[in-house]
C-alpha cells in the first residue's frame, strides 16, 4: 500500500509545488472560467428566469473548456522543460504517475470551481454554493480530469496539440457534461439529492470505469 | 495496388527487395502475391454482383411503401446496413486495439487504421441518409433523439482518432495513441447512449423516433433489408481489405525511403 500511495502523493505533490511557486495553472483556469461565464451574460441578458433556465449549462461550458486548458497545460509543462523523461525513469508503475498527476489536475479544477461558485453566485444573483452541488461538481471533475490526464499526455505529443486536446477530450465527456449540467439544474430547482440519484451514479460509473481504463492505457500513451 | 510498382532505387537493388521482404513477413495479412491473385479479385466480383442485385430490388422490386412516406422510404435499405456496417467497423477497431497493445504487431494497427476510415466513411454516409430521410418525413433534417445524438457523437469520437493518426509524430507513436483511443471511445459509446436517453426522458420528445420496427415491415421488405445488410456487410469487407493492403504499401514504401536515406 504505502509503495504505492506515497510515490504516487509525491508526483501530486511535485505538480502542487510547482503551482504553488509559479500560481500559473490555477490563475489561467480561473480566468477564463469567470470570462467564459461573463461573455455568456452578454449572450443571453441575465434577467432572473433566463438565468434560471441557462446558469447550470452556462457554469459547465465554462469549466469544461476551462478545465481543457488546464489539462493541456499541465503536461506541456513536461514535455517542453524534459522533465518528461525524468518522470518516465522513476522506479514506479505507469498508472502511479497517471494517477499522481490525476490529483494534481483533479485538486486544481476543484480549487478553481469552488472558488468562482460564490463569485458566480453573486455575479448572477443566484445561490450555487449547496453541498449536494459541490459533490456533484467533484464527482464530475475527477471523471473529466481523468479522461483528461490520459488525454493530454497524447495531445502534447502530436502536432496542433493545443487543439488536440478539445477534439479528442469532448466527445468523450459528454456523458459528463450531460449528468453535470442536469444534476446542477435539478438540484437548483430543489430537487433531493434521492431525486438526481441516477445523474450521479452515472458519474460514479463513468468515474470507475475511465480511472480504471486509463490508469491501465497510461503506459502505452508515454512511451517515446 | 502492388506492392513492387514503386522504382527501386539503382544503387543496391537488392537492399530494397529485403526491406520489402522484411516489412511483410513478421506482423503483415497474407503473404506476397496470394491476396493479388485470388482475394480481392474474387470478392469484388461477388460484391459488385451483390451491389447490383442489392440496387435492383431496392429500387425496382420492393414495393413503394404507401401508407405515410412513399418512396423515400427506400434510404431505409442503405440506412440501416450503413448504420450497422459503421458499429461494425468501430468493434472491429476496438478489437483490433486491444490485440495491438496486448500483442503488438503492425498488422493489428493496420486492421485498426483501415477499420477506422472505412467506418467513418459508412457513418457520414449513415447520417447524411438519415436527414435526408427526416427531412421528408418529420419535417425537419435533425431531431436530438438519442439514437441521433449517439450516431453524432460516434462519428466525433472517429474524426478525431483519425485525426491524432494524422498528426502524431511517427507512425509507431501514431499506432500506439490510436489504440489508446480505440479502445476509449469504444467503451464510451454505450455510456454516451444512456446519458442521452435519459437526458432526452427529461424534456419530453415531441417528434416521434423512427417507427419502422421490423415486425411491422412487409415480407419483400424484410427480404430487401436482410439482404441489404449482407452485401453492405461484404462490401465493408472488401473496402476493408483494400485498406489494409493499401496500408502495407504504405509501410513498404515507408520502410524503403528510410533504407535510401541510411545509404
Amino acid at each position: 500500500m504505502r509503495s504505492f500511495f506515497l510515490p504516487l502523493l509525491v508526483v501530486a505533490w511535485k505538480d502542487i509545488r510547482l503551482e504553488l511557486r509559479t500560481r500559473e495553472l490555477v490563475t489561467s483556469i480561473l480566468v477564463f472560467a469567470l470570462l467564459a461565464v461573463i461573455i455568456f451574460t452578454f449572450a443571453f441578458d441575465p434577467t432572473p428566469e433566463r438565468v434560471a433556465l441557462v446558469m447550470p449549462g452556462t457554469v459547465w461550458v465554462a469549466f469544461t473548456f476551462a478545465g481543457t486548458l488546464g489539462f493541456n497545460r499541465s503536461f506541456m509543462l513536461e514535455k517542453d522543460r524534459g522533465s518528461l523523461e525524468g518522470l518516465l525513469l522513476c522506479p514506479v508503475t505507469r498508472d502511479v504517475i497517471y494517477l499522481g498527476k490525476l490529483l494534481g489536475v483533479f485538486l486544481f479544477m476543484s480549487l478553481v470551481e469552488l472558488l468562482l461558485l460564490p463569485v458566480f453566485s453573486a455575479l448572477l444573483n443566484f445561490p450555487l454554493l449547496d453541498l449536494r452541488l459541490i459533490a456533484v461538481a467533484l464527482l464530475a471533475t475527477l471523471g473529466f480530469a481523468g479522461v483528461g490526464t490520459l488525454f493530454s499526455a497524447i495531445a502534447v505529443n502530436t502536432r496542433s496539440r493545443e487543439i488536440m486536446l478539445p477534439i479528442l477530450l469532448l466527445p468523450v465527456a459528454v456523458p459528463v457534461v450531460i449528468a453535470a449540467v442536469e444534476a446542477t439544474g435539478a438540484l437548483l430547482e430543489g430537487a433531493s439529492f434521492g431525486e438526481v440519484r441516477r445523474w450521479w451514479q452515472l458519474l460514479l460509473a463513468y468515474d470507475v470505469v475511465f480511472l480504471v481504463v486509463s490508469a491501465f492505457l497510461f503506459g502505452f500513451a508515454l512511451e517515446e | 495496388m502492388r506492392h513492387d510498382a514503386p522504382a527501386a532505387p539503382k544503387a543496391g537493388r537488392q537492399a530494397p527487395r529485403a526491406a520489402l521482404a522484411a516489412s511483410r513477413a513478421p506482423g503483415s495479412w497474407g503473404g506476397a502475391g496470394r491476396g493479388d491473385a485470388v482475394g480481392p479479385h474474387g470478392l469484388i466480383l461477388v460484391v459488385s454482383t451483390l451491389v447490383t442485385a442489392d440496387l435492383a430490388l431496392i429500387f425496382l422490386w420492393v414495393p413503394t411503401e404507401t401508407l405515410a412516406m412513399g418512396v423515400v422510404q427506400r434510404i431505409f435499405y442503405f440506412h440501416v446496413p450503413l448504420a450497422w456496417v459503421g458499429f461494425l467497423a468501430f468493434g472491429v477497431v476496438f478489437v483490433a486495439s486491444i490485440l495491438f497493445l496486448w500483442r503488438g504487431g503492425r498488422r493489428w494497427d493496420a486492421l485498426a487504421h483501415a477499420s477506422a476510415e472505412v467506418g467513418v466513411v459508412f457513418t457520414t454516409l449513415m447520417l447524411f441518409s438519415g436527414s435526408t430521410w427526416a427531412k421528408p418525413v418529420w419535417g425537419v433534417w435533425w431531431t436530438w433523439d438519442p439514437r441521433l445524438t449517439t450516431s453524432l457523437i460516434l462519428w466525433l469520437l472517429y474524426v478525431a482518432y483519425l485525426m491524432v493518426r494524422a498528426y502524431a509524430p511517427t507512425p509507431a507513436q501514431a499506432a500506439r495513441y490510436a489504440a489508446v483511443l480505440g479502445t476509449i471511445s469504444f467503451i464510451d459509446v454505450p455510456i454516451v447512449y444512456f446519458s442521452v436517453v435519459w437526458w432526452r426522458n427529461i424534456h419530453p420528445e415531441i417528434i416521434v423516433g423512427p417507427t419502422a420496427q421490423p415486425g411491422s415491415l412487409e415480407p419483400e421488405m424484410l427480404v430487401t433489408l436482410l439482404f441489404s445488410l449482407l452485401t453492405f456487410t461484404l462490401l465493408f469487407a472488401y473496402l476493408l481489405w483494400e485498406r489494409v493492403r493499401l496500408r502495407e504499401a504504405e509501410d513498404a514504401v515507408r520502410s524503403l525511403r528510410g533504407l535510401e536515406r541510411s545509404e
